[in-house]
């Protein structure tokens, strides 16, 4: 009882905006020009005021309204003219619709012939004005229950529409019911004076959709043709399929016929979840024989109270919605919405100043006398919590599948094969990877240009492939995966692999490597990043167009990312490409060397030690290794890397860090000291400076100063180049030697 | 602290420039003023941005030393130039009284620290002098852009766009490869 009152409550109080919104609408009314917005704005106030009226049983109330809004309909359908009387009775009819609302809130019958004189000039309107309009047999005016027609406002309102297309998107899945969930397939069928009790089959429809997703089919195949239409039977029924959680049981379905169950033939069966039966939906023609396999048939439901909503229990399901349907609308068929870019990128840096925030005031609690601000650093701890969650769902807004670059591929796959004259076959897999938009978007032609070059220098062409034993298709390969944080896409081809004496020759001829030098293959693999290099004999269609695997390159690492070729002859080559997931945030370490402080990508950090004496070796008199875990691993000074003034320069008394590379070659770096971790706010240096060797990007710690990010694989290009450099005390004779331990263990 | 008050002071300063430069005859433009030891120096004032008081930098590794490193400006971050290093004075030793004017170059935005802001000049197109035909060498004049006698004192007009114009990371990129291979040899 508590609950139907509630739910009159909020009747009355829609009601009375709906009546604001009717009142408004009629002011603007003018004669002869008929805004058609405006009047079906009116008609749907009325027309809603009177569903909602009808479920709690206001029977005065709905008889007068239903006047009311026969006249609009008039008007909607310009069939009724718009004169300043009409306006003026309208206005009247909508105060007294007011009064009525107003009676049946106090529970008070309204004084016999109070709605009379209104109904009266109601229905000169419709009889004068328009001789077509089909103005309904005069029912009683007043108290004696008056029959509620059917009207197709619902249907206009967009209710079936929506239910259509969800239908349609429904079955272009054909999707299996998923486990946890329930099908339920109820037909419903109405007898055709359903509407005579004041029923709307819409609010149970709505019921159902709010217990689940629900499918609403609806037959028109009883319609009769328009000669016989008798307006004020309802001549359609619906066969609704929900998908519903486990909770939602047969009772509760039922629940919401339970008004109805009298004036209609309803029907439930359940889908078992796993086993996907077969969905038989019922055919048009004939919805009732319901066909539903290992399924559960319902009983109808028990007769319900007589007077529907007088005393029910469960008037949850069938709770009315007198504001019309727009609002149900809207949360059935937009489950996105699209959003300006730059509102996002406003989020996000929003979220990383807030980040910087949070660890500025972590950074001053820290000093606090500990003990007396338990209460502070419980808060502060689920600040941390709340900042991480909203970075991550800020960061997961712009997430999206790599599949939009990918899908791109096979077209041009297919258009180099053409080109080419060669078979070529792409696989591809883990397009689901999700990454930062603007990752993804800056991906399109790196990518492109590098299957490009797999197709044009690494697949040979068919007769080649067969007198080596190959298929004569041959097959590249693109793949995208998460990894320690990063997304790594591959492209691997099983070409001839790279013709390392000819990338060498040229690379010679053009100058980029001095003639006898020796370079080891992967050196001479990398070779084909340099600018200028092309192996291509002839500048063909697709490749050698000036734009070259530096510019490839580039483009990966201006994304903070890296790219490795790894080439067996013969059996092809494999491009690694290691991008981060975000532009934007990282987690780090933080770490100083002298006086300056640094971040460390927390993903490429193993562990830190002190090394012990006894662990520190030095490597042909060319660097330090350091025995961790049974590998030998080199020490980079990073002080020494950056010229930091008063670091720690011992290793004994410094602090190793223990890196590792995305193509997993691990490196020591001896700072002074880690200070914690911490999610950092990538800042580009770039803006408004320039790239710096060893540094992807910058920070701004908790105090306001910057930090650097280090790029750990751009150290240990560093320091390669160091090493060989800087001449050390006892010159060596295999000083030529390219430094060994760098390679992966 | 000294610093957010000579802050507060000069930056009112500026906004006060800002309003009267409206109002200036066309011919003229107003250039900032300010003092590394001795010599007096200029820059347009519409790629001044802002003036602040010195805060700490934090360094960056293996570049010339008039670039001190970089700061944080309200959420980016800017490099610093030392004007004094950068005309082979030595690194300044910087106190809080020191000033970092914030220079807009096109995109970028770019701090110069001077020793102190010394005046706001009105100064017309004739008034200014072309830099004297110096030795190959000694002056780079490319960053240049005039002279200008202000009472007895002799002002340097700077082209900030030359004065920093740092080198493009592509092409430092391109030449951070090839000693790799050369040492192989």
């Amino acid at each position: 009882m508590e609950d139907l009152s509630r739910f009159k409550q909020t009747y009355f109080d829609e009601s009375a905006e709906l009546l604001e919104v009717a009142e408004a609408g009629l002011l603007r009314l003018t004669p002869g020009e008929v805004d058609s917005d405006e009047v079906n704005a009116i008609f749907r106030a009325v027309h809603s005021i009177k569903g909602g009226g009808g479920a709690f049983g206001f029977t005065e109330l709905v008889a007068f309204a239903h006047e009311f809004e026969t006249v609009m309909d008039g008007v909607r359908n310009n069939t009724v003219p718009v004169t300043t009387e009409l306006v003026d009775t309208l206005i009247r009819a909508n105060d007294l619709l007011g009064q009525m609302l107003a009676y049946a809130r106090e529970g008070d019958p309204a004084p016999a012939g109070t709605t009379d004189g209104t109904v009266a000039a109601l229905r000169r309107h419709l009889s004068g004005g328009a001789p077509q309009a089909q103005a309904p047999a005069a029912a009683p005016a007043a108290p004696a229950p008056v029959p509620v027609y059917a009207d197709d406002e619902d249907d206009e309102a967009g209710l079936f529409g929506d239910a259509m297309a969800a239908i349609a998107a429904a079955r272009a899945e054909e999707d299996p019911v998923p486990p946890g969930k329930l099908r339920w397939t109820i037909v419903f069928r109405p007898r055709p004076d359903l509407l005579m009790s004041g029923n709307e089959p819409a609010f149970m429809l709505r019921a159902l959709r709010r217990l689940g997703d629900a499918t609403v089919e609806c037959h028109t195949d009883a319609l009769p043709t328009l000669q016989t239409l008798e307006a004020e039977l309802l001549h359609l029924s619906w066969t609704v399929t929900l998908l519903a959680d486990a909770d939602v049981d047969l009772d509760k379905i039922n629940d919401v016929f339970e008004f109805v169950a009298d004036d209609c033939d309803i029907r439930i069966t359940a889908d078992a979840p796993p086993p996907a039966a077969p969905e038989a939906p019922p055919p048009v023609t004939d919805p009732l024989p319901v066909a539903a396999p290992p399924a559960v048939v319902a009983a109808v439901p028990e007769p319900p109270p007589k007077t529907p909503g007088a005393d029910a229990p469960k008037a949850e399901a069938a709770r009315p919605r007198p504001n019309g349907g727009g609002a149900e609308h809207a949360g059935l068929t937009s489950h996105t919405i699209r959003v300006d870019l730059d509102k996002i990128d406003r989020l996000v840096n929003m979220v990383g100043e807030m980040v910087i925030t949070q660890a500025m005031i972590a950074e001053h609690v820290r000093e606090l006398p500990p003990g007396e601000f338990q209460e502070l650093l419980e808060g502060l701890e689920q600040l941390a919590q709340h900042t991480r969650e909203l970075r991550e769902s800020v960061m997961s807004i712009r997430a999206q599948p790599v599949s939009s670059v990918f899908s791109r591929m096979p077209r041009l796959v297919r258009e180099c094969a053409a080109t080419t004259g060669k078979e070529v076959q792409l696989v591809t897999s883990g397009e689901t990877t999700e990454v930062d938009k603007t990752v993804v978007e800056n991906l399109v032609d790196p990518l492109t240009h590098m299957i490009r070059n797999s197709i044009d220098h690494g697949l040979e062409g068919p007769e080649e492939r067969e007198r080596v034993g190959k298929p004569r298709a041959g097959t590249v390969h693109l793949s995208a995966q998460h990894r320690s944080g990063r997304i790594v896409i591959e492209i691997t081809d099983d070409g001839r692999g790279i013709n390392r004496p000819k990338v060498l020759s040229k690379a010679i001829e053009k100058g980029l490597v001095q003639p006898g030098a020796t370079l080891s293959d992967e050196e001479i693999d990398n070779l084909i990043f340099l600018p200028g290099f092309s192996t291509a004999d002839q500048v063909s269609n697709l490749s050698g167009r000036g734009v070259g695997m530096d510019v490839v390159r580039r483009n990966i690492t201006s994304l903070g990312g890296r790219i490795g070729v790894y080439s067996t002859p013969g059996e092809g080559s494999r491009f690694v490409l290691s991008l981060p997931l975000t532009l934007a945030v990282l987690d780090g370490m933080v770490i100083s060397v002298g006086e300056e402080r640094f971040v460390l990508p927390l993903t490429n950090i193993v562990e830190s030690l002190r090394p012990k004496a006894a662990d520190l070796h030095g490597l042909v008199g060319k660097c330090d290794v350091m025995m961790a875990r049974g590998e030998y691993v080199r020490l980079v000074y990073l002080h020494q890397l950056f010229g930091i003034p008063g670091a720690v320069a011992d290793p004994t008394r410094a602090l190793v860090v223990l890196v590792e590379t995305e193509d997993g070659s691990r490196l020591g770096l001896v700072v002074d000291e880690v200070l914690g971790q911490q999610q950092v706010v990538i800042k580009s240096l770039e803006a408004n400076f320039r790239r710096l060797d060893g540094v992807a990007a910058a920070t701004i710690l908790g105090d306001g100063r910057v930090a650097l990010i280090l790029d750990v694989a751009g150290l240990r290009e560093m320091s390669r180049h160091m090493d060989s450099r800087a001449p050390r005390p006892p010159s060596s004779p295999v000083a030529a030697l390219p430094a060994p331990a760098l390679e992966p263990v | 602290m000294s610093s957010s008050t000579a802050l507060a002071t000069v930056g009112g300063t500026r906004t006060d420039a800002r309003n009267d430069v409206m109002a200036v005859n066309a011919a003229e433009e107003q250039y900032v003023t300010f003092t590394v030891g001795s010599e007096e120096y200029g820059v347009n004032i519409l790629s001044v941005r802002e003036i602040r008081g010195w805060t700490p930098e934090s360094r960056l590794p293996n570049l010339p030393d008039y670039v001190r490193g970089v700061i944080n400006l309200r959420g980016i971050i800017i490099p610093i130039f030392d004007l004094r290093a950068r005309f082979g004075g030595g690194a300044t030793s910087v106190t809080k009284r020191h000033v970092v004017v914030v220079i807009q170059v096109g995109e970028r935005t770019r701090g110069i620290l001077v020793d102190a802001i010394s005046d706001i000049l009105a100064i017309g197109h004739d008034a200014i002098k072309p830099p004297p035909d110096v030795d190959g060498g000694m002056v780079d004049a490319e960053y240049l852009s005039g002279l200008y006698t202000a009472d007895d004192r002799m002002v340097t007009l700077l082209s900030v766009e030359k004065l920093f114009s740092v080198e493009n990371s592509e092409l430092d990129s391109a030449t951070k490869a090839l000693p790799a291979l050369e040492r192989a040899s």
